[in-house]
């Protein structure tokens, strides 16, 4: 055992994959921070609200007003630079903790793919991803080296990995499988398509859909891996992403997956790719260094390994919690349910004074953007935290012995709306924790599977 | 090999971007035939039975009470007052049922804002009749035009028709008030009138054509629009904030027609009729009904628990309707002496706000206002 990973780990492949992937990663990167910054999306989404949904342990992150506009400039630089390689290590950590910090800014904002993007840039900050075709390789060219340590790029297969098959095993349920929801509610409302739009009514199509989706997560990682099956895998890969691009409304999210599933191609693949963008970019071929083999570096190779041992574990912790997973959403984040369940709620908060038994109810929209509202009426998390915001906002007003309650509906997957939180319980008085959430109301019904 | 492939995938990556971005222009007429629900249908029954008939009774009702306000001006009395107020009344009644429709050149007008803003604000009512000088195009005027403000003026100088009337035949009042009445009445008058000149105009088939799901097409703007209106206007202007529901204390004077103490009852059952009316699409001249939310939800057949989503939301409209009939006519006297029936009825309204927030919406896969962020 241990020789074999001896032998795995002095394996050795070519700096071309990872130097494409950079390149990519980079121009994805770029063109989707342009495009936040180009639909407003700063102001709209960390400028304009007055509150903010923290990450629980990130409290202390927060929009910076409007120097929050510096941190996507920021970001922006810093992903050029990734492109072009210059002064990768830097940018590519100042990237990372750009994005990252951006994206704890507001949970309200969280989506499967930030997070799929945070992972990557992680796993690229300990990875010579610039030892060829980059700036800091022509600039010294003792850093450019054909080849490297094969884990090197084997660890972006192993995430993309997870991603897929984790995603196709959490469509292994009985909404999914057997009642084709959420798709049954989504594909009819894309009538307006030409050709599609007819046959997304029909409700063979929206099983035909979630079996084909749920087949698709599962098997890709497979098709990818094994060469015979490598093209053929790609090709599903850009017929998917395609067409969820064309059916959701899921942004910059389909093309990142489909550049990325190109690190799955063989090296004179990535060789061809480099050598036809250096022909185009008239850049004169550079002489490989004869630098030896660097002594392997073991801790960069320890974090990942511990990095990638959390992803395959974390999405299973929802396995601690006793309750239905998509009701609670306890443990549903950041373990690959992606567009998995069409939820939807209202939560009205009243205030009480307790010194003076007074109440009130509270409208929404003067605390919260519509966007905020929507994810806080379906997830009890926001709803806390909203509770104890309001509770806060109402002692300085003067009033003391705030007490929060709620009556909150929520629907998920085509069901008929429940009650979901205990109106009976102060939210105030709650605290948040991983701890089971106890005034999460009981779920009338069974979804069964993994 | 390999590159013929690569250009494969290009091709097949454009053209399929290629037939989906041409969707938008060309996907009106040619999928109807086929897709069961007809969309186009619904917004042409929208148009044509119930929104363009509810602007023209509107404006007809308007326009007398333009009528009315020219004569009792001319000739301040008693008898011409009661006249302004019964045309005042039937105008305020029909604008229940249009309300709702702030789409198109209402929504550019602000229309619902500028006609029924309540409480009025009397001071600035009272500066500006004694100045002579009033911009109502301001934003920051709305509170002091509309029908709330007619009602001040009508209703709410003083406590008899003798000594109101009283105010519009004073040499030093009379000039003030009765140009300001009538510039009231006026100022309704051309707002309705822009509205319902656009939907008879261009704006009829703008909308009708509008049958893309996207955030710009008309099923899910109006339905927003309907929405939005069911919960602030009717259920929270009309009967939340007055009850107090959303305060420490009620407040009986933000009832709509505060100072005519009679009618607020009746705008409040006209504005639930007219909703679930919309919600059947019930043509608003005949009991027939076309294409509409309720056949939508029931061709998206969302049964559940053995109920249709439909029929429960028509149910909650009856029990808010017989609710709110037990309410007094004066609302705000309501709030003061038997609140409770005031927060009954809020709740039998809030029922339905669920219903149609939460499960209509989802069954249509129609957004909450529009967030254009991604989704994952």
């Amino acid at each position: 055992m241990e020789t074999y990973f001896n032998t795995y780990f002095s394996k050795e492949t070519k700096t071309a994959n990872l130097a494409v992937f950079r390149v990519f990663f980079g121009i994805m990167m770029f063109f989707s921070t342009l495009r936040f910054l180009s639909y407003g999306w700063v102001d709209k989404l960390y400028i304009q609200p007055k509150f903010f949904f923290s990450y629980y342990g990130f409290e202390w992150i927060k929009p910076l007003g409007v120097y929050t506009y510096a941190l996507f400039i920021v970001c922006l630089i810093s992903s050029f630079l990734i492109i072009i390689g210059y002064k990768y290590r830097y940018s590519i950590i100042v990237f990372f903790l750009c994005f990252t910090y951006i994206e704890l800014m507001d949970k309200t904002t969280y989506l499967n793919h930030y997070y799929f993007v945070s992972c990557l840039s992680f796993l690229l900050l300990f990875l010579p991803a610039n030892r060829r075709f980059s700036l800091d390789a022509y600039l010294d060219n003792s850093l450019n080296q054909e080849y490297i340590p094969k884990w090197n790029v084997d660890c972006i297969k192993v995430m993309l990995f997870i991603v897929y098959f984790y995603a196709g095993l959490a469509k292994l349920n009985s909404d999914w499988l057997l009642e084709a929801m959420p798709l049954k509610i989504w594909l009819p409302s894309n009538y307006d398509l030409p050709i599609l739009g007819s046959l997304l009514q029909k409700e063979w199509v929206h099983y035909a859909f979630s079996w084909g989706g749920a087949l698709y997560d599962l098997m890709i990682p497979f098709l990818l891996l094994y060469k015979p099956t490598r093209w053929f895998g790609f090709f599903m890969v850009v017929v998917f992403h395609v067409l969820t691009r064309i059916l959701f409304p899921i942004g910059v999210f389909p093309f990142v997956m489909i550049v990325s599933a190109l690190i799955f191609f063989d090296s004179d693949f990535h060789e061809k790719l480099i050598h036809k963008a250096s022909k185009l970019l008239k850049l004169k071929p550079l002489n490989n260094s004869v630098v030896g083999q660097r002594s392997p570096r073991k801790i960069p190779l320890l974090i990942i390994g511990l990095f990638l041992l959390i992803q395959l574990l974390l999405p299973w912790r929802y396995l601690l919690y006793q309750n239905e997973l998509f009701w609670t959403e306890e443990g549903y984040r950041f373990s690959w349910r992606v567009m998995l369940m069409e939820k939807a709620g209202y939560a009205q908060f009243k205030v009480v004074d307790s010194s003076n038994g007074k109440s009130f109810l509270i409208d929404n929209n003067d605390f919260l953007t519509s966007f905020q509202e929507k994810q806080m009426s379906t997830q009890p998390d926001f709803m806390l935290q909203y509770a104890h915001y309001l509770a806060d906002h109402f002692s300085e007003n003067g009033a003391k012995n705030i007490e929060v309650y709620v009556e909150s509906y929520v629907a998920i997957n085509g069901r008929l709306s429940q009650p979901y939180v205990d109106p009976k319980v102060d939210l105030a008085k709650e605290k948040d924790s991983f701890a089971p959430k106890k005034w999460i109301l009981n779920f009338n019904d069974d979804i069964k599977g993994l | 090999m390999k590159k013929t492939k690569v250009w494969g995938f290009i091709i097949l990556l454009s053209l399929i971007v290629f037939a989906c971005s041409t969707s938008d222009d060309e996907g009106g007429t040619s999928e109807e035939t086929s897709d069961n629900f007809n969309r186009s249908a619904m917004l042409i029954n929208w148009a044509d039975n119930i929104i363009i008939p509810a602007y023209t009774a509107f404006n007809a009702d308007v326009a007398v009470m333009v009528q009315a306000s020219s004569v009792f001006t001319e000739t301040p009395s008693e008898a011409n007052l009661q006249n302004l107020r019964s045309a005042w009344k039937d105008a305020y009644v029909s604008f229940q049922s249009v309300s709702m429709f702030e789409i198109g050149k209402a929504e550019e007008l602000n229309f619902r804002n500028r006609l029924n803003v309540y409480p009025t604000d009397v001071t600035s009512i009272e500066e500006n009749v004694s100045n002579n000088t009033y911009n109502f195009s301001l934003p920051s005027n709305i509170a002091i035009q509309g029908f709330p403000a007619i009602d001040y003026l009508i209703n709410g100088l003083a406590g008899t028709d003798a000594e109101i009337v009283a105010f519009y035949n004073s040499e030093s009042t009379a000039t003030g008030y009765n140009g300001y009445l009538n510039e009231l009445t006026n100022t309704v008058l051309e707002l309705s009138t822009t509205v319902l000149n656009d939907w008879e105009g261009s704006y009829r088939s703008i909308f009708v054509a509008g049958t893309s799901s996207s955030a710009t097409g008309s099923v899910d703007k109006l339905v927003n629009d309907f929405l939005f209106y069911y919960e602030k206007s009717l259920r929270a202007g009309k009967i939340g904030i007055p009850a107090g529901v959303f305060s420490v204390d009620p407040l009986p004077e933000k009832v709509e027609a505060l100072y005519s103490k009679e009618i607020g009852k009746e705008l409040l059952l006209a504005a639930i009729t007219a909703s679930q009316n919309f919600f059947n699409g019930k043509s608003f001249t005949s009991a027939s009904e076309g294409e509409s939310l309720k056949s939508y939800l029931d061709f998206l057949n969302t049964i559940k628990n053995g109920d249709d989503l439909s029929t429960l939301i028509n149910n909650q409209f009856d029990i808010s309707k017989t609710k709110a009939a037990e309410l007094g006519n004066d609302l705000a006297l309501q709030v003061t002496t038997d609140n409770s029936k005031m927060t009954e009825t809020y709740d039998e309204l809030q029922r339905n706000v669920i219903l149609l927030k939460v499960d209509m919406l989802q069954a249509l896969s129609i957004n909450v206002d529009f967030v254009d962020a991604d989704g994952d």
